[in-house]
């Protein structure tokens, strides 16, 4: 298929006067190649293990370069998806990175995490009729390829004089900050951990995400000429005014992480062997429990038996790191059934190949402990679907007498974030919602104060990276519009 | 990345005990009574929250006062003047709550009395009268007490083995006060959480405010990951950011104990490696002393 006269990209094709060939389009994705699942459930090494150069190739001549590039719109930073595409085609890896780069400058961890099911590939022309373009395995086939063939800096603009204070350094804050310091502002991120990444190096374990390639994305926004301070709690060394009237900043940025966990509010929840999934993937993820012993100070406690409570990504992370830890069974309890869990879909099947029980319908109602007032399991409730309620799934609701205990010597929290108070405590001007979460303009970041931004997950509540992202490019065109019309 | 936190001054205070003068200019501008700091010494090491001692906005260090009870204590211990700490981030935590009360009782047990001290003056600037009580298991394990009779208008000394001051507990020389009809209008306590204890069931009866200052498990110290949970009049608080001072009287104590020693298991056979490891070089068995709290 190496002739197809479609796939000519840089210029769109002129309109077809006469029938163009057709040309055969292969209805599958090319399969991500991975782990086999009984190896990986109990090694840390990445699960999928990404494509090889003439997979990539054969699977960017899936694009029909469509003309109406839907991808594009449903990617949230707008990437030229067919661009890099085509590129890939014509074997310009070089190029296709470029053109990556462009638009994200984080693309190794894009082309991982990102639920492109729910955005690019779900508009995709070709996955109308067949499988769509994967989308997210090119895209981080090129940004692999990259790493490993040396990234290129791209030229940043003069100075501007003007300098930026980015609050995190989560996927929202590496943005913001690699845009704005293209764009010749002076950048500083304060990063509350002894580590850059935010969520990327405490919350998504090593199997998702390699930290190696987190931290070459932070070395890539560095380059730029962004200053990382870590060790810096924003809400408690500086505020948001002392930045900006002491510490000389023109604008900030806060982008946190909603990072507060949330607890179901039932009895025996404070019971030791009780972790939230933050406190939990944080000892294995940040401080490398799983090494305890070996290199690692920080412990950790599995038992044989592991529940974790929750249905998004966070819980299959859990579910998935207490197997790798040594846990002989891992029960995800999750309230609703299988349609209306939030994590992806590719995590659940991961999950289950790995061998996590599904406790579908079910809701912990009470957390037992032993004597010493450690786990020792936890009493259930089988649920069943009710009325739709205001997030428009159906509400779950309690199926009497059904209750149950399931042994345990660990469990998980993984029902989400509220928003972390640090930042709202300590600038009461800045305007929040009844939730906490600062209240921001959707098409700029701006907040009621004027010069501070903010978005992710502390603006959204508990989302994605690729929002987090998204929300960073906006308000870096935001803030250089302003810090440009300001004196 | 990080910041230069050279230790300036270190000096050992009593066995396994250190105190450490550590340049941090910004953290000694911000601290505030009652607030603590985290720290890190190895790039592999863990997060160890430490109470700030001392701070000095013009010399620009702060002073904390170090315990040797796990891997970390331990290996902080072998450094010396010059050496600088990975990380110390802070200060976090909300400061003491400082106002004219009246009469105040002070107590620090252990290595609470470096930990007290701070409060104490803060008090003491804030107009109120400072009774103080400090007390060790064994005279050698006492110090501060210089500090803390400058900064207080009586001081009482207590050993558990009356080797030094009274014969007795804290808490024993608190109820005696009480008992000679004292008039205390808030006390506040810092040590092992059974002193800590201790002191709330001697104040409960008289109805007297008590502040403990808590000193659970903790990772981030910024709320993110809900490992030092509490529960305080039945309620979760987190004691990095809702703490670390709690009302005395409706702290679960058991449970604080209960999560507390979760890991004791793992992290006495790594001290232990740790201890020897240190004996090791200079081939001289020292003296062991159980930890505290």
């Amino acid at each position: 298929m190496s002739e197809n006269t479609e796939n000519q990209v840089g210029n769109d094709p002129p309109v077809a006067k006469e029938k163009k060939p057709r040309r055969e389009v292969k209805p599958t994705k090319e399969p991500m190649p991975r782990q086999d699942p009984q190896a990986r459930g109990k090694n840390f090494n990445e699960v999928a293990l990404g494509y090889t150069e003439a997979q990539a190739v054969s699977e960017a001549e899936r694009c029909l370069n469509c003309k109406k590039k839907p991808c594009i719109a449903g990617c949230p930073v707008e990437i030229d998806i067919p661009a890099f595409i085509g590129l890939i085609a014509k074997r310009d890896f070089r190029g296709a990175a470029r053109k990556l780069k462009d638009k994200n400058s984080l693309p190794a961890i894009c082309g991982r995490v990102c639920p492109q099911e729910e955005q690019c590939e779900k508009v995709c022309v070709l996955g109308k009729k067949y499988e769509p373009v994967a989308i997210g395995r090119l895209e981080r086939f090129i940004a692999d390829w990259e790493l490993e063939h040396g990234v290129e800096v791209p030229e940043v603009a003069l100075p501007t004089g003007k300098s930026v204070a980015v609050v995190g350094s989560g996927p929202g804050g590496l943005t913001v900050a690699g845009d704005l310091a293209k764009l010749g502002h002076r950048v500083v991120i304060f990063e509350a951990l002894h580590k850059a990444g935010g969520v990327l190096v405490y919350g998504i374990p090593e199997f998702r995400l390699p930290k190696a390639i987190v931290a070459r994305e932070v070395e890539y926004v560095q380059k730029l000429g962004v200053e990382i301070r870590l060790d810096h709690v924003i809400g408690r060394i500086y505020t948001i005014e002392e930045l900006m009237n002491e510490e000389g900043f023109d604008a900030v940025f806060v982008c946190t992480g909603a990072g507060l966990p949330y607890f179901m509010n039932i009895p025996g929840e404070n019971l030791a062997g009780v972790y939230s999934a933050n406190e939990f993937l944080t000892r294995s993820n940040l401080m490398k429990a799983y090494e305890f012993n070996r290199h690692h100070a920080t412990p950790i406690k599995v038992g044989r038996r592991v529940v974790v409570v929750g249905g998004g990504n966070v819980a299959m992370d859990s579910s998935r790191t207490a197997l790798r830890l040594g846990a002989e069974e891992v029960h995800n309890v999750y309230r609703r059934s299988r349609v209306e869990m939030p994590a992806r879909d590719e995590e659940i099947e991961n999950a289950e190949e790995e061998g996590i029980i599904f406790q579908l319908l079910t809701n912990p109602v009470e957390i037992l402990g032993d004597d010493k007032g450690r786990v020792r399991g936890v009493r259930c409730i089988r649920m069943e679907l009710g009325e739709p309620d205001s997030s428009g799934r159906r509400r779950p609701v309690p199926i009497e007498g059904s209750e149950f205990e399931l042994e345990c010597e660990t469990l998980v929290m993984a029902i989400g974030n509220g928003a972390n108070p640090l930042i709202s405590q300590t600038t009461p001007k800045l305007e929040v919602n009844r939730w906490g979460y600062i209240v921001a303009d959707e098409a700029t970041g701006k907040t009621n104060i004027p010069g501070v931004y903010a978005g992710g997950d502390i603006v959204r509540g508990a989302a994605t990276v690729i929002l987090a992202m998204g929300d960073g490019r906006v308000s870096a065109r935001a803030i250089h519009e302003y810090l440009m019309s300001k004196e | 990345m990080q910041s230069d936190h050279t230790i300036l001054r270190k000096q050992v205070m009593a066995p396994e005990v250190n105190e450490y003068v550590v340049s941090a200019p910004v953290i000694a501008k911000k601290a505030k009574a009652g607030q603590f700091v985290i720290v890190r010494i190895a790039e592999d090491g863990e997060r160890i929250p430490l109470t700030i001692a001392d701070a000095d906005a013009e010399a620009g260090t702060i002073t904390l006062v170090v315990q040797e009870v796990g891997k970390t204590t331990i290996e902080m211990g072998r450094l010396a003047e010059g050496d600088a700490l990975l990380d110390l981030i802070g200060p976090l935590g909300k400061p003491s709550h400082v106002e004219k009360f009246g009469t105040v009782c002070m107590i620090g047990g252990g290595i609470g009395i470096a930990l007290i001290c701070p409060i104490a003056i803060a008090m003491r600037e804030a107009g109120n009268t400072v009774i103080s009580i400090i007390g060790a298991r064994t005279k050698e394990l006492l110090f501060w007490e210089d500090r803390m009779r400058a900064t207080s208008d009586k001081l009482y000394v207590t050993t558990d083995d009356g080797s030094y001051g009274v014969k007795g507990f804290v808490s024993d020389e608190l109820q005696r006060l009480l008992d000679e009809g004292r008039q205390i209008d808030t006390v506040t306590a810092v040590g092992p959480v059974p002193m800590m204890r201790a002191v709330c069931t001697t104040t409960r009866p008289h109805k007297i405010a008590t502040v403990v200052s808590l000193n659970p498990i903790m990772i981030d110290g910024t709320g993110m990951c809900g490992g030092c949970r509490v529960t305080v009049g039945g309620e979760t608080k987190f004691t990095c950011v809702d703490g670390p001072e709690f009302d005395g009287h409706l702290v679960d104590f058991d449970e604080l104990v209960q999560r507390q020693s979760y890991y004791r298991d793992m992290e006495q056979a790594v001290a232990e490696e740790c201890r020897l490891a240190q004996q090791h070089p200079e081939a001289g068995p020292k003296k062991r002393t159980a930890s505290a709290g």
